[in-house]
């Protein structure tokens, strides 16, 4: 099927988009890299009255590293920031995560700062995000604010972005020196969306001994779910128990049945890759203390 | 909406300079396909999830189908027909298809081609797996994928210049 018609707005500067959307409210929507929002058009499952296209807005298209974080402008697609050197010394998660982020040519359009507003429960950025204490930043004609990651993710398809704002770009923390991080995931074929996926950050002191870690599932809750998983870290901080891990993810997903699989399934794949990724990410950190960088 | 507004955009398409007036609904795929009658780019699902209209825009494989012609302003667009050879012959991942039999109906094949030149430029000599990595974006209902996988393996021998027969290197 073909899109609904519309109408197109092409702005030359991020003010001028934020005029546009002001005017527009409800009835317009911002097109960052289509490859959600033009299949959905496309299958008329959204019939969105104006388009403010903000593809030729360079000064959206940044990754800025720092010491503390990485800041991705609102039009850097998946693929910028998955090559992107100095963002992957700096937090290695952030292209772990994007390489399962559906198929290259996908990344080669799609944005990471859009796959986290279009806060589909199964993509993997915004667990990515929770993982890192991430911050979207939103503005709006007249007004600025930052919303955490926490409070980002209301729903399945669900952000905090209201109508008339545009979200210029997302901050990732890098985790303290010592950690280790892995995303894994399982999907019926390489580059689908998951039947779940875990993303991991462990942090270790000086003698490689686990001291915290956290998980953020995706395909088994209404958007990421951020595990505290530090209680299951086993006596010694050499690794972590089974069981403990399963009561405290179980505690918290809420997995459901559909074409792809069932939600037992679903609950056992996030038994499993937990303890996996866990497990690849407490022996990055264990290597990074030996070479004395982040994993 | 009986007359649907039309919008003007500007990009190249193999090197040929096009200036369009479309409506902004319009997919690149429909664009090349009606507007310019570059009928080499084939759409199967146009839902970005087959493959077959794989175009390069800038260089970089895109899905056509889930981009608006009307967004491409500026941009450098690639089909599989600016894959052949400047002299008019088949492209070497042309060729590299007709020497493997990698294609069977032919109705993949456009965004096969294009997805492996591209990707030969920025990995000259791709191994087995790499090989199988490179395409696994896009879907073929035919060939079961094995002769697929040796034409990019095939394809970066005759960019290379070693010539042979297929698979005479390997
Ligand atoms: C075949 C296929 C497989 C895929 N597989 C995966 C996968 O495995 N994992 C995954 O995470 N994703 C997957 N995707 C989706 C892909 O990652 C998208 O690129 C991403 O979800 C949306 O980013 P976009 O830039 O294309 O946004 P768009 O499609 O342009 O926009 C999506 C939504 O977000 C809004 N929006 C976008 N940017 C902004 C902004 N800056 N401010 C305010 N609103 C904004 C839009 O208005 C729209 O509602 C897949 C897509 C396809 C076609
Ligand atoms: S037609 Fe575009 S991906 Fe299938
Ligand atoms: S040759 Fe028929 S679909 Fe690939």
């Amino acid at each position: 099927m073909k899109p609904s018609p519309f109408i197109y707005h092409r702005p030359a500067s991020t003010s001028e988009a934020l005029e546009m959307l002001a005017d527009l409210g409800d009835a317009g929507k911002v097109l960052a890299g289509g490859q959600s929002l033009v299949p959905l058009m496309s299958m008329r499952l959204a019939a969105p009255a104006h388009l403010v296209d903000i593809n030729h807005l360079p000064e959206l298209d940044t990754v800025e590293v720092t010491s503390t974080h990485v800041r991705v402008g609102a039009i850097a697609r998946h693929s910028r920031v998955e090559r992107d050197a100095a963002a992957y010394d700096a937090i290695p998660l952030l292209r772990q995560g994007l390489e399962n982020v559906a198929h290259p040519t996908i990344r080669n359009r799609g944005t990471t700062v859009g796959s986290i507003v279009h806060a589909d429960p199964a993509a993997e950025m915004p667990a990515v995000l929770a993982l890192l204490d991430g911050v979207v930043e939103l503005r709006s004609a007249n007004d600025r604010r930052e919303v955490a990651a926490t409070d980002f993710f209301v729903g399945p398809m669900e952000s905090a972005t209201r109508p008339g704002e545009l979200a210029v770009a997302a901050t990732f923390h890098r985790p303290p020196d010592g950690s280790g991080s892995a995303f894994l995931e399982l999907a019926r074929r390489h580059g689908d969306y998951a039947m779940c996926g875990v993303g991991a950050v462990v942090g270790t002191d000086p003698d490689g001994s686990v001291t915290h870690a956290r998980v953020a599932l995706i395909s088994v809750g209404d958007g990421p779910v951020l595990v505290d998983v530090t209680p299951a870290v086993t006596g010694n901080g050499g690794g972590f128990d089974r069981a403990a891990l399963n009561d405290l993810i179980d505690h918290d997903i809420d997995p459901e049945d559909d074409i792809h699989a069932t939600a037992e399934y679903r609950r056992h794949l996030a038994h499993v890759l937990t303890a996996r990724t866990l497990e690849q990410a407490r022996e990055r950190a264990v290597t990074a203390r030996r070479a004395g960088r982040a994993a | 909406m009986d007359t649907e507004t039309l919008v003007h955009v500007a990009f190249t398409v193999n090197g040929t300079p096009h200036e369009l007036e479309v409506p902004a609904r319009r997919l690149l795929s429909d664009a090349l396909r009606h507007d310019l009658r570059l009928t080499g780019t084939h759409v199967g699902c146009e839902h970005g999830v087959c493959g077959a209209c794989t175009v390069l825009v800038d260089g970089a494989p895109t899905r056509s189908c889930l981009v608006f012609a009307v967004s491409l302003e500026g941009a450098a667009i690639t089909t599989v027909e600016g894959c052949g050879n400047p002299d008019g012959g088949m492209g070497p991942v042309q060729q590299a298809f007709q020497d493997c039999h990698a294609l069977q109906c032919g109705f993949c094949t456009p965004g096969f081609i294009t997805t492996i030149a591209a990707y030969l430029e920025e990995n000259e000599d791709p191994t087995e797996a790499e090989a199988r990595e490179a395409i696994s974006g896009n879907l073929c209902r035919c060939t079961g994928y094995q002769n697929i996988v040796a034409a990019v393996q095939r394809a970066a021998e005759l960019r290379a210049g070693r010539t042979g027969g297929p698979g005479a290197n390997r």
